[in-house]
C-alpha cells in the first residue's frame, strides 16, 4: 500500500515491520518522505482532476468563462486562442499544468483580474475566521470530552452526548440563520447585538478601535462554526480517552495511590490527546465546508465566499481556482499532521 | 439458497431485532422516520399541489401562523406547511438515493480493495484517500455546478463525494473476515474472487453496510440541504431550497421566524432520527461498542 492515511492509529502499529533495528529517526525520516510522494501525487491528482472536471462544462467554454460580456465573433476567436482552445486537448492539458505550476490560475471575467490575486485577498479573513474558530473548538471539545469520558456514563456525559449528536444533525447554514435572526437582527424583545454581515462597520475606526470592530463582526460567524466543528471533537476525544481508562496502566498509576486528578492529567490525557488532535487535522476539509456555509450566510468576505459567489455566477474561472487552492491547503495540512503524529508519538514509531 | 440458510438469517433477524428493541434511543429515532415518510407518502393524497403556484397563492405576504396558515407564509403568500410536505418527498429522496449511491461505491471499493493484494488493492486505497481527505462539500458544490442543476445530478454529487469512509469501513471488515479460516477451506476446494467475494464476506459486511447507510442518508440530508442554500439547487422545492428563499428574502432580519425555524427543524429532526437508528444499529452490530456507548 503506498500511502494510506490512518485514520486508526493503531493500525499503524501492527504494519510496520522492517527497520526495527535502525536508528528511529531514519525510520520517521522514510514515512515523512513517503507521506511527502503521497501528497504530491495527491495534488498531482486534484490538478488532472480539476482539468477534466472543467471540460465537462456543457456548451462553449469561451461562452462559459465570459458569461454576460458580449463578445464579436472576432473577440471569441481571440479569446478561443488566449486560452489555448485550438490546441489539441493534450497541449492543453500541458499548458494548463504548467501554468498551474507557476501559480498562474487564469483570469476572472467577472472582476476583470487575476484568480491568484483574488484569492490572496479573500485568504486573511478566511484564516482569521477558522483560526480562531478552531482554536475555541478544539479547546472547548477536548476539554469537554474529557470531562465527559471521566464521568463516564454521568449526567454531564450524557448531556454532552445529546448536545454534540443534536449539533451534528444541524445544518452550519441554518444554525447561521438562526442566530443571525436572534442575535443579529434581533427578534421581538430582544435587539440586536450584533452585525449581521461583513467583516467591519464603515466608518471602522483606526488601531485597537479597528481591532474591536473586526471582533465585534466575528463574534456570530465564530459562534456558528465552533458549535458545529466543536461537537466532533468532543465525541472524538471522549472515545479516545475511554479506549485510554480501559489500559493497564492507569489501573497502575490508580494502585500507586495517586490523585485522580494526577491519574487524568498526566497518564490518561496525554496519550488520548495524540490521535485526538490527528483526526482533528484530518477532517479538516470537514470544517473548510463549514467555513463556506458560514462565511456565506455572514457574508464574511473570505475564500469561502468567494467561492459562493463563483457557484452563483457562474464564473468557472474563480471556481476552478479557488477549489484547488483549498483541496492542496487541505492536503498539506493532512500530511503535517500526520507526520507531526509520527514524530511525537513513539509508540507509533517504535512499533 | 438453501432453506437451512434462510431459517438461519431468520432467526438472526430475530435476535437483531430483539436487540434493537432494547436501544431506546434507536425506537424513538425509528418512530420518527416511519412518521415522515409516511407523511411525504401520503402528501399527494391530502394536499393540493396548486398552493404550491405562487399564482395561486392565497394567503398574505410572509403572514405570521395562522388558524389557517398553520406555520405561517412565504413571501409570495404560499403556506409553508404545504412547501414542507411537498419538500419532504425531495429531501427524502434525494437522501435515500445519494446515500444508495454512496454505499454501492462504498462497498464495492472495499471489498475490492480488501480482497486484492498488491497494485490493484493500493490505487484502489489511493483514490479512496484521496476522496476522504478533500472537501467533500466543495467537491460536490464544484460536481453540481458543472453539470447542471436536476435531482439526479445533485444526487450525483452528493453520492460522489461520500463513499470512501464506508470503503475504509468495508475493506477493514473484509480484511478481517478474509483471515478466518473458511475463506481459506472455501479457496482451497476451488472458489474463485467472485464466489469468496459475493457469497463469503458481502453476508458478512452487510449488516454494518446497512447501519453504515443509515448514517450515510442523514448526512446526505444534510449535504443536500446545504447544496441547495448554496445555489446548487435540483430545481424542486426541497427543505434546503425553502431555507435559500427564506434568506433571500431577508426572512432572518424582518423577524419572520416561521419561515427559518419550521423548514429547519424538520431537517435536524429527520438527521437525527437517521442517527438515532444507525448508532442503535451499529451498538447491536458491532460487539467492541456494546458497553461502552450506552
Amino acid at each position: 500500500m503506498a500511502t494510506p492515511l490512518e485514520t486508526e492509529p493503531a493500525a499503524v502499529q501492527t504494519a510496520a515491520g522492517p527497520g526495527e533495528d535502525r536508528p528511529a529517526y531514519r525510520g520517521t525520516l522514510r514515512y515523512a518522505l513517503t507521506k511527502l510522494g503521497g501528497a504530491l501525487l495527491s495534488i498531482g491528482m486534484v490538478i488532472v482532476a480539476t482539468f477534466f472536471l472543467f471540460r465537462l462544462i456543457p456548451g462553449d467554454p469561451v461562452i462559459a468563462y465570459t458569461r454576460d460580456v458580449p463578445l464579436s465573433p472576432d473577440q471569441i476567436e481571440l479569446l478561443r486562442r488566449q486560452m489555448g482552445l485550438d490546441k489539441p486537448l493534450m497541449q492543453q492539458f500541458a499548458d494548463f499544468v504548467l501554468r498551474t505550476l507557476q501559480f498562474d490560475l487564469g483570469t476572472s471575467y467577472e472582476y476583470k483580474r487575476p484568480v491568484t490575486d483574488l484569492i490572496g485577498e479573500r485568504v486573511g479573513p478566511t484564516l482569521l475566521l477558522t483560526g480562531v474558530g478552531l482554536f475555541i473548538a478544539v479547546s472547548l471539545g477536548l476539554w469537554q470530552g474529557t470531562r465527559a469520558a471521566w464521568h463516564h456514563g454521568g449526567r454531564l456525559d450524557r448531556f454532552s452526548t445529546g448536545v454534540s449528536l443534536v449539533l451534528w444533525s444541524v445544518p452550519t447554514f441554518w444554525l447561521g440563520l438562526l442566530l443571525l435572526m436572534v442575535l443579529g437582527a434581533g427578534i421581538g424583545p430582544i435587539p440586536g447585538l450584533f452585525p449581521t454581515r461583513g467583516m467591519e462597520s464603515v466608518d471602522a475606526p483606526d488601531g485597537f478601535g479597528y481591532v474591536l470592530d473586526v471582533a465585534h463582526h466575528m463574534v456570530l460567524p465564530c459562534l456558528t462554526l465552533v458549535a458545529v466543528v466543536y461537537a466532533q471533537y468532543l465525541l472524538v476525544m471522549r472515545s479516545s480517552l475511554l479506549d485510554e481508562i480501559g489500559q493497564d496502566y492507569v489501573t497502575t498509576a490508580r494502585a500507586k495511590g495517586l490523585r485522580d486528578d494526577m491519574v487524568r492529567r498526566r497518564h490518561a490525557i496525554p496519550n488520548a490527546l495524540l490521535p485526538t488532535v490527528t483526526l482533528v487535522f484530518i477532517h479538516i476539509g470537514f470544517v473548510v465546508g463549514g467555513a463556506v456555509s458560514v462565511e456565506t450566510v455572514y457574508s464574511w468576505p473570505g475564500l469561502g465566499l468567494l467561492f459562493y459567489e463563483a457557484i452563483k455566477g457562474p464564473d468557472f474561472a474563480v471556481m476552478q481556482g479557488t477549489f484547488m487552492v483549498v483541496c492542496v491547503a487541505v492536503i498539506i495540512m493532512n500530511t503535517l499532521a500526520d507526520v507531526a503524529y509520527h514524530v511525537l508519538d513513539p509508540r507509533v514509531r517504535s512499533a | 439458497m438453501s432453506a437451512v440458510t434462510w431459517a438461519r438469517r431468520r432467526s438472526a433477524l430475530a435476535r437483531f431485532w430483539q436487540q434493537y428493541r432494547r436501544q431506546r434511543a434507536g425506537v424513538v429515532g425509528a418512530v420518527v422516520l416511519l412518521v415522515f415518510v409516511v407523511l411525504a407518502v401520503i402528501t399527494p393524497l391530502i394536499t393540493d399541489r396548486t398552493g404550491m403556484d405562487v399564482t395561486k397563492a392565497t394567503g398574505d405576504k410572509m403572514a405570521p401562523p395562522s388558524l389557517e396558515f398553520l406555520l405561517g407564509t412565504d413571501e409570495s403568500g404560499r403556506s409553508i406547511l404545504l412547501m414542507i410536505l411537498w419538500g419532504s418527498r425531495v429531501s427524502l429522496l434525494i437522501g435515500f438515493l445519494s446515500a444508495l449511491l454512496s454505499m454501492v461505491i462504498g462497498t464495492v471499493v472495499g471489498i475490492a480493495a480488501g480482497h486484492f493484494r498488491g497494485w490493484a488493492s493500493a490505487t484502489l486505497m489511493r483514490i479512496t484517500d484521496w476522496f476522504l481527505v478533500l472537501p467533500s462539500l466543495v467537491l460536490a458544490l464544484v460536481l453540481s455546478a458543472i453539470l447542471g442543476g436536476s435531482t439526479s445530478t445533485i444526487i450525483l454529487a452528493i453520492g460522489i463525494t461520500s463513499w470512501a469512509s464506508t470503503a475504509r469501513l468495508i475493506r477493514a471488515q473484509t480484511l478481517a473476515v478474509e483471515a478466518r479460516p473458511y475463506i481459506e477451506r472455501s479457496k482451497a476446494l476451488g472458489a474463485g474472487h467472485w464466489h469468496v467475494m459475493t457469497r463469503h464476506v458481502l453476508p458478512n459486511v452487510a449488516p454494518l453496510v446497512l447501519a453504515n447507510t443509515t448514517l450515510q442518508v442523514a448526512s446526505a440530508i444534510v449535504a443536500e440541504s446545504t447544496l441547495a442554500f448554496l445555489g446548487a439547487d435540483s430545481g424542486q422545492a426541497s427543505w434546503g431550497q425553502l431555507l435559500r428563499g427564506s434568506y433571500d428574502w431577508g426572512a432572518a432580519t424582518a423577524g419572520a421566524w416561521w419561515y427559518i425555524l419550521a423548514p429547519g427543524l424538520c431537517i435536524v429532526a429527520v438527521v437525527l432520527a437517521f442517527t438515532l437508528c444507525g448508532r442503535a444499529m451499529e451498538a447491536v452490530l458491532n460487539p467492541r461498542l456494546r458497553g461502552v456507548s450506552r
